[in-house]
């Protein structure tokens, strides 16, 4: 039987732990209330942008003098998986499910005789596949200074990678992230960037017929960069939204789990206790009955 | 046909003004236009300068950096970055007007033999310095 001392110092520490636990819990809870509206405000400008896009590169689209972030390099052997994740851990299975699709998804390609590199954004992500896939990392994003994503992170990522794009290092970009759904459900997605691609849902088909000035390609020619960095953008608003949601859930399960414990080892200890009182007890009388 | 459209101008941080308004100078990459209800159908490119609102609510400006505008039934304007005129300080302006003189350096050491970058690079800077010109604010620190 575990001495009576043991039992007390392990609940008090257990106690501590739960403290801490739910800290952390409430300090997501807020944090996630800032990113879902970081996220939420961000989501006009990304959607009139994407269906002025996808006018655009429906009138555009397919001829020959497409800009190449659009109709891709016509290859398709270089890929570029970019891997967004949190820079910190005890957030549950949020780093580890956005490292496995990407792990899963870079076995695919490789299957495929494709050339692989890979592009880190924080740190949590990086560390889960160096093992694996480390040898084909390629640049590390460091985010760890920035208290909230601005939309100039994303930019600066985004100029990097078009800037490898022009000079040829890859023909396709995938972005992996988790799209936030509620507090309990992140869903880890991949989303190729470059070549962009579009839904048509956006296209109504009652459609403006726009004018374009100067003229749709040179309007093309600007704006697909910047779709580049409002998709990045969104995902990262959308991670830090997610991270913060599994935070917040995996930290109200660990409270509950300590308080469980707590239960339990209160309860072993009561009834240690109470052995040692009855042991004394039999003791005194069995020596009273001796005498 | 009414004398009011809606408006809105969103940056990728947020949304920064959505109304009714009467005209907008848009301060458009081949020169200024102003969008009145009922424009023609128009999607065109912004330069750095200042985007005029005239409201019956009050008037307002505001200074954008780039991004496009949407002319259709309103008017959509999506700015890189945008700010209320009055909120631009000097610090502000000095940190984007050396955003652009950096780029400029850059693109000038990248593009040596190319005019089409280069070119561009330094209209952005001088519509960056004759936007501080208009506010009143100092370009040459």
């Amino acid at each position: 039987m575990p001495n009576l001392k043991d039992l007390k110092n392990r609940i008090e520490s257990v106690k501590n732990t739960r403290k801490i636990t739910k800290a952390m819990q409430m300090v997501a809870a807020a944090k996630l209330r800032r990113a879902q509206d970081a996220a939420e405000a961000s989501r006009p400008y990304s959607e009139r942008f994407n269906s002025v896009l996808a006018s655009l590169t429906a009138s555009v689209g397919s001829s020959d003098s497409a800009p190449l972030l659009l109709r891709g390099t016509g290859k398709q052997d270089v890929h570029l998986l970019i891997v967004m994740t949190a820079e910190r851990g005890l957030c549950g299975g949020f780093n580890s499910n956005i490292a496995k699709l990407a792990r899963s998804h870079a076995a695919k390609l490789k299957e495929d005789g494709k050339q692989l590199k890979i592009v880190t954004v924080g740190k949590k992500g990086r560390d889960a596949l160096k093992r694996d896939l480390g040898e084909y990392f390629i640049e590390h994003v460091d985010l760890s200074e920035f208290k909230s994503i601005k939309y100039v992170n994303a930019q600066a990522i985004a100029k990097a990678l078009l800037a490898r794009f022009d000079d040829s290092e890859y023909d396709v970009a995938t972005i992996f992230y988790s799209k936030f759904v509620n507090v309990v459900t992140q869903i880890p997605t991949a989303q190729q960037i470059i070549p962009a691609i579009f839904d048509d849902q956006s296209l109504a088909s009652d459609q403006i017929v726009y004018d374009y000035e100067p003229d749709e390609e040179t309007i093309l020619a600007d704006l697909l960069p910047r779709g580049v960095a409002t998709q990045i953008f969104a995902a990262l608003l959308e991670n830090g939204a997610s991270e913060q949601g599994a935070r917040m859930s995996a930290m109200d399960n660990a409270t509950r789990n300590a308080g469980d414990m707590i239960d339990k080892l209160t309860i072993e200890f009561n009834r240690s206790r109470q052995a040692v009182i009855t042991n004394e007890l039999i003791e005194i009388i069995s020596g009273a009955e001796a005498l | 046909m009414s004398s009011t459209m809606q408006f809105d101008l969103v940056s990728p941080e947020r949304r920064l003004a959505s109304v009714d308004v009467s005209a907008v100078l848009i301060p458009g990459a081949d020169g200024d236009l102003t969008a009145m209800p009922g424009h023609a159908p128009v999607i065109t490119n912004l330069r750095p300068g200042i985007l005029k609102v005239e409201a019956p609510s009050g008037n307002k400006d505001y200074v954008v950096t780039g991004g496009f505008a949407e002319i259709g039934e309103g008017l959509s304007v999506l700015a890189e970055r945008a700010l209320p005129l009055d909120e631009l300080s000097q610090d502000a302006f000095d940190e984007i007007l050396e955003e652009a003189k950096s780029m400029y350096k850059r693109v000038e050491v990248d593009f040596q033999n190319q005019p089409g970058p280069v070119d561009d690079a330094a209209k952005l800077l001088s519509d960056m310095v004759a936007m501080g010109e208009q506010i009143g604010l100092n370009a040459n620190k």
